[in-house]
């Protein structure tokens, strides 16, 4: 693929020019240096904060609980198969949105990036209004099959999904708008049929998106609070997942709190550091 | 060239000096009521001014809204803010120095944790008491009677998690029973476990009569005799670090007067 690519950018023939470029490339002008670091401060401080508080004596005592590796457990599984959905449903809806034209796209991809600025809390009061025992969809689940998401595992799942799929299909219909449509074309006219095309072209073509995507909705998935606790309840070992146990946790123990956020910072970091040398081409 | 970064920074700056100005202005927390008159007053109680900051449990929320009207009215020139929510949760803010004047909580427990702290006077109030009520759908559809029903197979049962005070109580009254049931969750907050069954996702939760009261056109409640066994006494304080410690103290004054109570027992609490 690299051959195809267009070559960068030529160096001035002159050095000395090429020299005083790059130098006044690096110069940050102070207006934007002071901002920017506030702004590091402002993000890294409440972090340090929760290092400096930590009960490093007690860490050990605190972790040793079942209820947090249940909760840790179970924040992992749910994050992982909540993106694996997003990943199912969300790359061809992204391939829809940015591959093709039809009336009204503009009104779906608004309603798909919908649940971005929807506050969780409403995103899980309207799953339950729709999948709940007496929801539109849910009454019809529990009747002919007996299946009631609420309080179960799966409507964790899901309400992590409901809040982490948008991140996933505007990070790939993004890759896909960047991605050169010739490519496509040409394997078409090679005989490709639309389907061998997208498989063959245009997923290896997108897959540093998709893996972007798809880490931002684990890990939105993996902090999801609101829309958990409203849809799927806070039951240990069923749906408290590790942002549940951190809140209730807070109500009557913050230094237990702070341990099992240490935790979950701990987990997050080792996890989205492996995935980035692997899938974020660095620039 | 050099005068645009110049000025640039110096907006930048202004930028920054502004933000941080309104944050210390809204982390004050007692600015005085516009429209305050500064004109000595020649009663013989000290005139109040300024804002009053309650922080109080989710199951106070209807009663103390009205009461915060009535208090404005008798009291022109003051002003009551609410911070309403899950008793321990307030607690814990108050310890961490949360700009409040008033704490009112739904245990003696979640009291002790802000007294302990020094962060209020070493003799909370006890106010009101409230009990629980088992909530059901409006008409009871699953013929609820006594607690041990909620054991009961197939039933899905809510109770409040037992970090907060609903599901300290409802651990209490469940052990009086011998009840032994598995609820399907653990709410944060009893408006949380109410909400279930107002959705019809849960059969039942346990609830203080208060909340069943205040939501009646939806939900029944269901009275049970070991609810006697678990019951939560209200505690109120004026805080020591309260911004404007005159009208706090007048405040928790007026919730313990009869009218207040009156509009108290109007809502399911019981006098201490």
């Amino acid at each position: 693929m690299s051959k195809l690519l267009p070559t960068a950018a030529r160096e001035p023939a002159d050095p000395s020019l090429a020299r005083a470029r790059r130098r006044r490339a690096h110069r940050v002008p102070y207006a934007l240096l002071l901002p920017a670091l506030l702004g590091l401060t402002f993000l890294v401080l409440p972090l340090a904060g929760l290092l400096i508080r930590a009960p490093w004596s007690a860490l050990p005592e605190q972790l040793t609980s079942t209820e947090v590796w249940d909760a840790l457990r179970l924040s992992l599984i749910c994050a992982t198969a909540a993106t694996g959905v997003s990943l199912v449903l969300g790359v061809p809806l992204a391939w829809l949105l940015a591959r093709t034209e039809f009336p009204g796209r503009r009104i779906i991809r608004a309603l798909v990036t919908l649940p971005l600025v929807l506050p969780p809390v409403v995103g899980g009061v309207a799953l339950l209004l729709v999948l709940g025992r007496n929801g539109i969809v849910g009454r019809w689940l529990d009747s002919a099959f007996g299946i009631t998401l609420p309080f179960h595992t799966s409507g964790v799942v899901l309400a992590e999904a409901f809040v982490a799929m948008p991140f996933l299909v505007i990070s790939v219909e993004g890759a896909l708008r960047a991605a050169d449509p010739r490519y496509e074309e040409a394997a078409a006219t090679l005989g490709a049929s639309r389907l061998t095309a997208f498989r063959r072209v245009t997923l290896p073509l997108i897959a540093p998106g998709i893996g972007a995507g798809a880490v931002l909705a684990w890990a939105r998935a993996l902090g999801e609070f609101g829309a958990t606790i409203t849809f799927a309840g806070n039951f240990p070992g069923q749906t408290q997942t590790m942002p549940l146990a951190v809140y209730l946790a807070m109500e009557s123990d913050p230094e237990a709190a702070i341990a099992l956020s240490l935790v979950l910072l701990a987990v997050s970091i080792a996890v989205l550091a492996g995935l980035r040398d692997r899938w974020m081409s660095a620039p | 060239m050099i005068t645009t970064t110049r000025r640039t920074a110096v907006a930048a700056a202004a930028v920054i000096a502004l933000a941080g100005g309104l944050t210390a202005c809204s982390s004050d927390g007692s600015k005085p009521a516009a429209g305050d008159s500064s004109a000595s007053s020649t009663a013989a109680a000290p005139k109040l001014s300024g804002t009053v900051t309650v922080f109080a449990a989710a199951s106070l929320k209807e009663s103390f809204t009205a009461l915060g009207k009535k208090f404005e009215a008798a009291h022109p020139g003051v002003t009551v803010k609410f911070n309403f929510g899950g008793s321990s949760a307030l607690a814990q803010s108050i310890v961490s120095g949360a700009p409040a004047d008033v704490f009112a909580a739904a245990s003696t427990k979640t009291m002790k944790t802000v007294t302990d702290a020094k962060a209020a006077g070493a003799d909370p109030k006890v106010f009101v008491r409230n009990t629980l009520e088992i909530a059901v759908p409006k008409g009871n559809p699953k013929h609820i009677a006594a607690l041990k029903d909620l054991a009961g197979s197939g039933l899905k049962v809510a109770l409040c998690a037992k970090e907060v005070p609903c599901g300290a109580a409802a651990v209490e009254a469940l052990k009086a029973g011998g009840v032994n049931l598995t609820p399907v969750t653990l709410e944060q907050d009893v408006k949380g476990a109410l909400t279930k069954v107002e959705l019809g996702e849960v059969d039942a939760s346990l609830v203080y009569r208060t909340d069943v009261k205040a939501d009646a056109a939806k939900i029944d409640g269901v009275d049970f005799p070991e609810a006697a066994k678990a019951v939560n006494d209200y505690p109120i304080a004026a805080l020591t670090k309260a911004p404007n410690a005159t009208a706090a103290a007048a405040f928790v004054e007026y919730i313990q007067s009869a009218e207040a109570q009156q509009v108290l027992t109007a809502a399911g609490f019981q006098a201490p």
